[in-house]
């Protein structure tokens, strides 16, 4: 029996696919690359589709599945079907700081099971993996990744196969194995686990979420831009500020907000699209700055381990995204990088991993550079949370004073501090 | 120099094998020779022009070629050439 029958038999399918380059038709299978082109595949929704209002999505219950109608499925989802719908938060203290007339935070940093935006990815390629028979999901990670699929899988009582770089930030590594998952890690960077990954995908046969279902892990992106409008009145910001590793996000954003403005949920012009990496790993940026016709890729060398990705698969259709829309990108230092996560956090309570803290300190520098203005309304996506990465805050926070137990004591401090 | 060339699967069914024997002084040359013997399997390997593609990369023995000098990086006997799409990040 071969795949696409067994999506077919199932109460859950998932959409065939075409060739986002050549457009080459697929049936619906764990397939990623076009066999034409080798361009990415991703799932051809059909043209007589029924999509709801605004009526109807607001009755549902508040979860990514609420968008079903731009997710790639026929039927109802088996597993994860709590994911997403993550607060927006309005952040006028950091409005001020970056000069814009409205901020808010996109706070996946509290996404459910695993507090970064790859439990959306994960909901849409576990489903695609049920419904494609496939028994074993895994991935290759940068960490964030590695927390979902291991959370996803152990909720859905499925085996994982999980591949991470050795050198990955201890808590990431531990939010991974205690949920079970076969955990490995490979001596070298990301991309080195990457090329791992897509040769293990070919000899096992499993579903590895970033691999062969990339189409449809992909498309969970897509629900922050969603929930964003939504959140927002039905309406949509001037300007979205997000962070890179592969190019996915920013480019799934552009696609999600097009799609409501295409179905008429959402009024108004499209936002501009900026992309945030870190200096030590550049290369989407690079390609904006240098308008270049193909992507340099980079040896990663920079504490934001989960957007260390130095050949980025998505990469030129991300700086497409931002370069089309308006936008720009920017990089910015490590020590940029932990100076935005202490502003972010003293500034909004959202305490942010490496990667935020690269956003964030992306918009600073966008703002400075005159490209966010006084009359924008921004959005900041943060993708993942502070507690996994704290081991860059650490030494740079001031150490909390010991004093006994004596009112007298505390006086003097309060003094001294006033 | 004599070298084994790994396909993915979605490119071994043009070759009919995920490795085979290729031979060549350079990385260009590994590929014109599988090009030369599987034509099919030639033009998803490079463009028009002769360069890899954007979404393709090729690993000389687990490095990326493009670190290198793409095409034209050396070969010695028994290298391995790894042909990889791109995959989405993590």
């Amino acid at each position: 029996m071969t795949q696409a029958t067994i999506a077919r038999e199932s109460a859950l399918a998932v959409l065939p696919q075409h060739c986002k380059l050549c457009g080459t038709e697929y049936p619906a299978e764990a397939n990623a690359i076009c066999g034409e082109c080798l361009g990415p595949l991703e799932p051809t929704y059909p043209k007589d589709r029924v999509l709801p209002d605004r009526e109807d999505i607001a009755r549902r219950a508040p979860n990514l599945w609420r968008y079903k109608e731009w997710l790639p499925f026929i039927g109802e989802p088996v597993y994860s079907k709590e994911t997403g719908f993550t607060p927006l938060i309005e952040v006028p203290r950091l409005a001020e700081k970056l000069g814009v007339a409205r901020a808010w935070v996109k706070n996946d940093a509290v996404a459910q099971p695993t507090l970064s935006f790859k439990d959306r990815v994960v909901t849409t390629a576990i489903n695609a993996a049920h419904a494609l028979g496939l028994g074993v999901i895994g991935c290759a990670s940068t960490g964030n990744l590695a927390n979902a699929v291991a959370a996803h899988a152990a909720r859905a009582g499925l085996p994982a196969w999980i591949f991470i770089p050795e050198d990955l930030e201890p808590a990431k590594v531990i939010n991974t194995a205690v949920f079970g998952a076969n955990l490995v890690r490979v001596r070298g960077h990301y991309d080195d686990v990457n090329r791992l990954c897509s040769q293990l995908a070919d000899r096992f046969g499993w579903g590895m979420v970033n691999v062969n279902l990339r189409g449809y892990y992909g498309e969970g992106s897509k629900t922050m831009a969603f929930e964003i409008a939504e959140q927002l009145g039905w309406r949509l910001p001037t300007a979205v500020v997000a962070p890179m590793a592969g190019g996915s996000l920013i480019t799934k954003l552009r696609k999600g907000f097009g799609e409501f403005q295409a179905a008429e949920l959402v009024s108004g012009a499209s936002p501009r699209l900026y992309g945030a990496q870190a200096s030590g790993c550049a290369p989407i940026v690079r390609l904006v700055e240098s308008g270049a016709a193909t992507l340099t890729p980079e040896i990663p060398n920079t504490i934001a381990r989960s957007i260390a990705i130095g050949n980025p698969a998505d990469g030129p259709f991300a700086a497409r995204a931002m370069v089309e829309s308006g936008g720009w990108g920017a990089h910015v230092s490590d020590e940029e990088i932990v100076s935005a996560i202490r502003l972010l956090a003293e500034t909004t309570g959202v305490f942010t991993e490496t990667a935020g803290g690269a956003t964030v300190g992306a918009a600073l520098k966008l703002a400075a550079q005159g490209r966010l203005t006084r009359d924008d309304e921004v959005v900041i996506c943060i993708t993942g949370n502070g507690l996994k990465t704290t081991d860059v805050v650490r030494d740079v926070l001031p150490q909390a004073p010991i004093v006994d137990a004596k009112v007298r004591e505390v006086a003097a401090l309060v003094a001294a501090r006033s | 120099m004599p070298a084994t060339l790994f396909l993915p699967a979605i490119l071994a069914k043009l070759a009919d094998a995920k490795q085979f024997e290729v031979s060549g002084d350079t990385v260009g040359e590994l590929v014109s020779d599988a090009a030369t013997r599987f034509p099919a399997l030639g033009t998803r390997l490079r463009d028009p022009n002769g360069e890899p593609y954007a979404f393709v990369t090729f690993y000389l023995n687990d490095e990326d070629i493009r670190f290198h000098g793409g095409f034209g990086a050396k070969v010695s006997d028994g290298d391995e050439l790894t042909v990889v799409p791109a995959i989405a990040g993590g």
